[in-house]
């Protein structure tokens, strides 16, 4: 095939090429529409059966609800603004324990790196408070710090700052040795080599942490709400547990996969600006 | 040959010690290097070049003896060292510009002067119009400019040069090599090659080390004919005095390599240093 492409006049060749790209084109556009029906048609399906089954009865109503009654729900609940502060105020938790979460937890890593001997002392609790559900501890919180806010913050912080600190910190440790040389060789002190190289370096690891703890922040602020709050999320699911409402507590899960979604984007729009250019070597 | 010497490795004596124990990799290491003078340093795998390559630019110091260099002690690496590793290690988060100008920016000294420079010196090895691309989108031979190019943009007065060549395909080492002696000439500077091609070595220098290994010390030390030292290490490759030279190269280390793979001898030594320490 090659030799006969070689024999063809430079213009055949090209427009042999041209037909060629068309084609790949053309098909990888096929495919990813293929994708997106299915996408759609699981989820008109999975909207679809459930809205069957709950109106003949085929599951508990009461239990499961169906989609057009949450729908309802939360079309009421918007319509006379009654949601909004519950979604602002857990918004509002998860935001400020994520965003603190990551940046304690990289400062602890920041401080490992820089004193080895702390690192040292260090390990073995940092070990046991990793494995250790440090969910447990909202009860303490709560009555240390008040119900409210402060404690809910807190409490998710619990979860998200020690595995930050264990990611970060084994990613600041693995940093391509031969990066660092390159700085001490132009003699970089430490925290010209912390900021010059190790930050940089580690940038993809933060920002994959930060998705982590979108996930965990979510699980932190839940528990908090489920213990003291009289507002958010997780106040309205626990609230709807209490009175039987399991259409309410649907709707507010539907609101948090909603938001969580979002925020997730967020991160991902983030870390396209912090990485533009880059690759990996 | 210059007659002071600009860099002087004074009875140098390097021991690394780890939970493993305690090992000699340099012992009693003398070497006075001219102004403006090539040395090369080869010898068999772990007969400590890189070793003393880092002691020079301060990455280690030494466990006995001194480093100087222009006649004040080494304390530490200074930007006033060049040193070029085997890999480029350039940043893959900072683009070709900010690459070369790394060194700059450590020591507070990255004026739009000295930006306009490092432009000026990218030009010079042949990579403009790369300034603002990433390093993963050059080739091996033009990362490895780009590492030489952030090399000299603090001016430094003496070039280390730690097998830069070897990761390299024949063609581009060769092309890179007559580039490297080339600009190292042409601004006067001092330069150490530690490198295990013996060609390499007789192609670039005025001297050439040998060193035999466990611990690392001077075996033999061999002046390049004036008529090599002259020419780029491309053309001396082609001089009727490169094979004789090269061919005395190639038997030293062979006699060295023979001693060294003898497991008897080394022990010896090694016990015998090991007192010493």
């Amino acid at each position: 095939m090659t030799r006969k492409s070689n024999a063809w006049s430079q213009e055949t060749n090209s427009e042999w090429l041209a037909a060629l790209f068309v084609k790949h084109k053309s098909r990888s556009r096929r495919r990813t529409v293929a994708v997106m029906l299915v996408r759609a048609v699981i989820l008109v399906l999975f909207i679809g059966l459930w809205e069957v089954a709950g109106r003949n009865k085929w599951i508990d109503p009461l239990l499961f609800s169906f989609p057009s009654r949450i729908g309802n729900l939360l079309l009421d609940m918007i319509r006379d603004g009654s949601i909004w502060p519950h979604v602002g105020m857990t918004v509002g938790e998860t935001v400020v324990g994520f965003v603190l979460g990551t940046l304690i937890g990289t400062l602890i890593a920041a401080l490992l790196w820089w004193f080895p001997f702390v690192s040292r002392v260090l390990d073995p609790y940092l070990v046991v408070l990793n494995s250790m559900p440090k969910v447990a501890l909202g009860p303490i919180f709560i009555v240390a710090l008040g119900p409210g806010f402060t404690s809910i913050v807190v409490t998710t912080l619990s979860v998200t700052v020690i595995i930050t600190t264990l990611n970060i910190y084994n990613q600041f440790r693995e940093v391509e040795e031969g990066l660092v040389k390159v700085v001490r060789l132009f003699g970089a002190s430490r925290l010209q080599t912390f900021w010059y190289v190790i930050i940089p370096a580690s940038f993809p690891v933060i920002i994959s942490t930060l998705k982590v703890n979108v996930g965990l922040s979510w699980v932190g602020v839940m528990v908090g709400e489920f213990l003291v709050a009289k507002l958010g999320l997780g106040y309205l699911i626990i609230y709807g547990f209490q009175v039987f409402n399991f259409t309410l507590v649907l709707a507010s899960l539907v609101i948090i996969a909603i938001v969580a979604t979002v925020m997730y984007q967020l991160v991902t729009l983030l870390e396209r600006r912090l990485t533009g250019g880059r690759r990996e070597r | 040959m210059p007659d002071h010497g600009k860099l002087r490795l004074h009875n140098v004596t390097h021991v690394y010690v780890n939970d493993g124990g305690a090992s000699l990799a340099v012992d009693s290491f003398n070497l006075t290097v001219g102004q403006g003078e090539f040395v090369s340093l080869v010898g068999p795998s772990g007969c400590g070049k890189t070793t003393v390559l880092h002691l020079i630019a301060g990455l280690l110091r030494p466990t006995r003896g001194e480093v100087t260099i222009g006649g004040a002690a080494v304390t530490g690496p200074t930007a006033s060292v060049g040193y070029m590793l085997q890999q480029d290690y350039l940043f893959p988060w900072r683009n070709i510009q900010d690459n070369a100008s790394i060194g700059l920016a450590i020591n507070g000294k990255l004026t739009p002067d000295a930006k306009s420079r490092v432009r000026g010196l990218l030009q010079e090895l042949e990579l403009s119009g790369t300034e603002l691309r990433y390093p993963h989108e050059l080739s091996g031979g033009m990362r490895q400019r780009v590492a030489l190019a952030r090399t000299l943009a603090t001016e430094p007065d003496v070039m280390l040069l730690d097998e830069p060549f070897s990761a390299l395909d024949m063609h581009i080492k060769l092309q890179l090599e007559d580039l490297v002696w080339d600009t190292i000439r042409r601004r006067g500077q001092t330069a150490v090659l530690v490198t295990h091609d013996l060609a390499e070595a007789a192609a670039m220098s005025d001297r050439i080390i040998v060193l035999g290994r466990n611990p690392g010390r001077i075996r033999l030390t061999l002046d390049v004919p004036e008529e090599l030292r002259r020419t780029s290490p491309m053309e001396a490759r082609r001089h009727p005095s490169f094979q004789p030279l090269f061919e005395q190269l190639w038997e030293e280390m062979d006699v060295e390599e023979a001693a060294s793979s003898s497991v008897d001898v080394r022990k010896e030594r090694n016990g015998h240093h090991d007192e010493k320490v």
